[in-house]
């Protein structure tokens, strides 16, 4: 569908208009291509002038993440040249932000990468403290859900409260979602434990990997959640693949889609 | 010692197929977890603690010799022994000389998680000393030849049977008894004459204080007070980073350990030594084995801030699933992989990988080291040592080219594509694939991203600025 039957004219009037550079990381380009076009759509949606450079690639995370920065160094060039021209760089993975704000080194710091690094957003974070979206009028999710933060989000950027520290209780994500008719919510018993991902911990040490995924979704299951929805596809990979051997009926989806509106 | 890599996959994976095992250990850690929770809501200046014992112990590191040596001096003036070692086996032949020099051959012990780094059971026992932990988890793993899978409850890992089954081989007791009371009165009767009769004691300590030139062991179970006090032989080996300047700095760290550990407000023994008791005689061993180079280490050594709590071992996901002993280190959970390597880099270089990087243990550290940076970092490091498999840095290396060139990235996704919706089953999930060992492969999709956006959105796509690298 074409991308101006989307844009309702409040959403310009209302929002902050940038050029936003779009990274869509590749597990979601080749898996959950669904989540990219609901974040591409969704910002747009919401008046935004949204590009998605043809010849991006990757964050350089798996490199980083790994301990072979050096080998991060193309990917983060090519990061570079793809998105300096953009006043914020827009990406629905909080693992790929966090890599980007927080461990983007292995190139010289130039300006360019500095402004890169210090213009990148992770979708929620973008929706909530930039745009601060206060409705999603197209958006109605009969479901209940359990959400799933991410390590990256939850504990690198922060986009809602963490148990252990005991500080008051907030959600970046909660906050969106509960702007969304029809949805309710469900509690799992350890909200905060990760998912057991990890990057390529999630192959080497596979075992406590699918055990961690296994968890996570039989707790959501338990807790009566029909769908996980998560910021981070890798996580949602990762567990839907853990649920899907395990036999635990449950569904996925990506708050992007959520919020741009899809029943299901 | 073998530098061998620990396979730290391979024996989660074992402690993972035994499900009693590994949900008991799983929920057991993560009850004390929530019960630390609890505490932290009680007190609402924790973070100012956690802040505040960071501070005094980063204080104190940065002129660790200076502490040290008032220390001695007023250890000294209060009529203890102090004695310095370099490494374990100094450490071993100080300790061994002052029992000789004592004529000591029964030696009971509490916990203390240095002498398990210096290995100093084996060393005692060719000299004919006989060691006797009064610890209850630290007995039975002794016991069972172990070495502690936790740092304060080391039999975590084994259940009431297996404990059942160790006693009743060591001490004639019932195998099928399942009363944990009963299990601990087996240990008190058969310690008690052990105890009774030894020749001299040795505990850990857990902080030493420089002013006062006296030091603090803090247990649940007052083994420690009986082993220090009943013979007249009291050797305490520590090391030297649990130095805190003033007595007031107690304060922030007794609240904060216990806590920590295991969500009670304080361990129910808090004993200051303060000197030899009437006609007895008091050691004091500081043991480096490695420190004072930790300490110079400007990535890593905010470790030497860590007070032993464990906290960060009852949150971690991953040793929660994988247990201790398959850290194959003294040092196990979210802390033994960022110093086990200070010890040995090639045999515990797998260790920091042994981690999601989640970030839960920096979170509940009452010290706040940042263990998951650190972790990221010794990746780092390890690599730039040549310490990851050939295959997998190869992996790396090919990833790392291919992302730089989006051309050929795209060809190998559609390749990937390809796989994915025509290989047989068997090939994806089994060796090329560990992902499809205990989870499905993700669905194939009838297009990329990048694809529906060139049919969609064409007009409005741009090159990359530059053209892409060659290789
Ligand atoms: S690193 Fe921190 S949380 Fe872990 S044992 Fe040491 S003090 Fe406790």
């Amino acid at each position: 569908m074409p991308c101006a039957t989307f844009r309702p004219n409040r959403a310009e009037d209302e929002y902050p208009l940038m050029k936003i550079g779009l990274f869509i990381p590749c597990y979601i380009d080749a898996f959950y291509p669904d989540a990219g076009i609901a974040t591409l759509e969704l910002l747009e949606k919401l008046g935004q002038d949204v590009e998605y450079p043809l010849d991006q690639t990757c964050c350089g995370q798996p490199m980083g993440n790994s301990g072979c920065n050096s080998d991060a160094a193309a990917a983060e060039a090519l990061f570079v040249r793809n998105f300096a021209k953009y006043d914020k760089i827009v990406m629905p993975s909080g693992s790929c932000t966090h890599h980007v704000r927080d461990n983007f080194d292995a190139i010289p710091q130039t300006d360019e990468v500095r402004h890169v690094r210090e213009n990148t957003y992770e979708l929620v974070e973008f929706l909530h403290d930039i745009l601060k979206v206060d409705a999603f009028p197209w958006a109605e999710f009969n479901h209940t859900v359990g959400l799933h933060n991410s390590c990256g989000t939850l504990r690198a950027l922060r986009t809602a409260s963490m148990s252990e520290l005991g500080e008051k209780p907030f959600s970046k994500p909660m906050d969106l979602l509960s702007k969304v008719k029809g949805i309710r919510f469900a509690t799992p018993k350890r909200p905060d434990e990760c998912c057991g991902f990890g990057g390529t911990f999630s192959v080497t040490e596979e075992a406590v990997s699918a055990k961690m995924g296994v968890d996570k979704v039989r707790d959501h299951h338990q807790a009566g959640a029909e769908y996980i929805v998560s910021a981070d596809s890798s996580c949602i990979m990762h567990q839907q693949g853990c649920a899907e051997r395990a036999g635990v009926p449950i569904r996925f989806i990506h708050i992007a889609q959520i919020l741009n509106g899809a029943s299901q | 010692m073998s530098d061998k890599p620990v396979n730290h996959a391979r024996a989660a994976e074992h402690f993972i197929e035994d499900t009693p095992h590994l949900q008991f250990h799983d929920e057991r850690l993560w009850d004390m977890r929530q019960k630390r929770d609890a505490q932290m809501h009680i007190l609402p200046e924790w973070q100012e603690l956690r802040e505040e014992a960071s501070r005094i112990k980063e204080h104190t590191l940065s002129r660790l010799p200076e502490y040290l040596e008032q220390f001695e001096t007023n250890a000294r003036k209060n009529g203890i022994h102090v004695h310095w070692a370099r490494d374990g086996a100094e450490h071993n032949r100080i300790v061994g000389e002052i029992l000789k020099a004592h004529n000591a051959r029964n030696l009971i012990k509490s916990k203390s998680m240095v002498t398990e780094e210096c290995d100093m059971r084996p060393y005692l026992a060719k000299q004919g000393v006989t060691v006797t932990e009064t610890d209850l988890g630290e007995r039975i793993q002794q016991l069972d030849d172990q070495l502690p899978s936790h740092i304060v409850v080391p039999a975590v890992h084994k259940l009431t049977a297996d404990v059942a089954k160790i006693f009743a081989k060591d001490y004639h007791t019932d195998p099928n008894i399942r009363d944990p009371h009963l299990l601990a009165e087996a240990q008190r009767q058969a310690a008690r004459p052990v105890i009774l009769h030894a020749d001299a004691g040795m505990t850990g300590g857990n902080f030493v204080v420089a002013e006062t030139g006296t030091f603090v062991v803090c247990t649940n179970e007052g083994n420690a007070d009986l082993s220090a006090t009943v013979p007249n032989l009291h050797i305490a080996t520590i090391g030297i980073e649990r130095l805190v300047p003033r007595m007031a700095d107690m304060g922030v760290f007794i609240r904060l350990l216990s806590r920590s550990a295991l969500g009670s407000p304080i361990t129910q023994y808090t004993t200051h030594f303060r000197g030899p008791q009437k006609g007895g005689e008091m050691h004091v061993v500081l043991v480096d084995n490695g420190r004072s180079a930790r300490l110079g280490m400007e990535d890593f050594w905010t470790s030497l801030k860590c007070i032993r709590c464990g906290a960060c071992m009852n949150t971690c996901p991953v040793y929660r699933r994988s247990g201790g002993l398959s850290y194959g280190a003294v040092y196990s959970g979210p802390i033994g992989a960022i110093i086990d390597p200070t010890f040995n880099e090639r045999k515990y270089s797998t260790l920091p990988y042994a981690s999601t990087l989640n970030g839960s243990c920096t979170n509940v550290c009452p010290v706040k080291i940042n263990i998951h940076e650190q972790l990221y970092k010794w990746r780092r490091v390890l690599v730039q040592h040549h310490e990851m498999p050939f295959v997998k840095r190869e992996i790396m290396h090919m990833a790392g080219k291919l992302m730089g060139q989006p051309r050929m990235y795209r060809a190998a996704i559609k390749a990937t594509e390809v796989s994915l919706s025509t290989m047989p089953r068997f090939v994806l999930y089994n060796w090329l694939n560990p992902w499809g060992k205990h989870r499905e492969n993700p669905h194939p999709v009838k297009q990329t991203f990048n694809d529906w956006y060139r049919k969609n959105r064409k007009t409005a796509a741009t090159p990359a600025a530059a053209p892409e690298t060659k290789k």
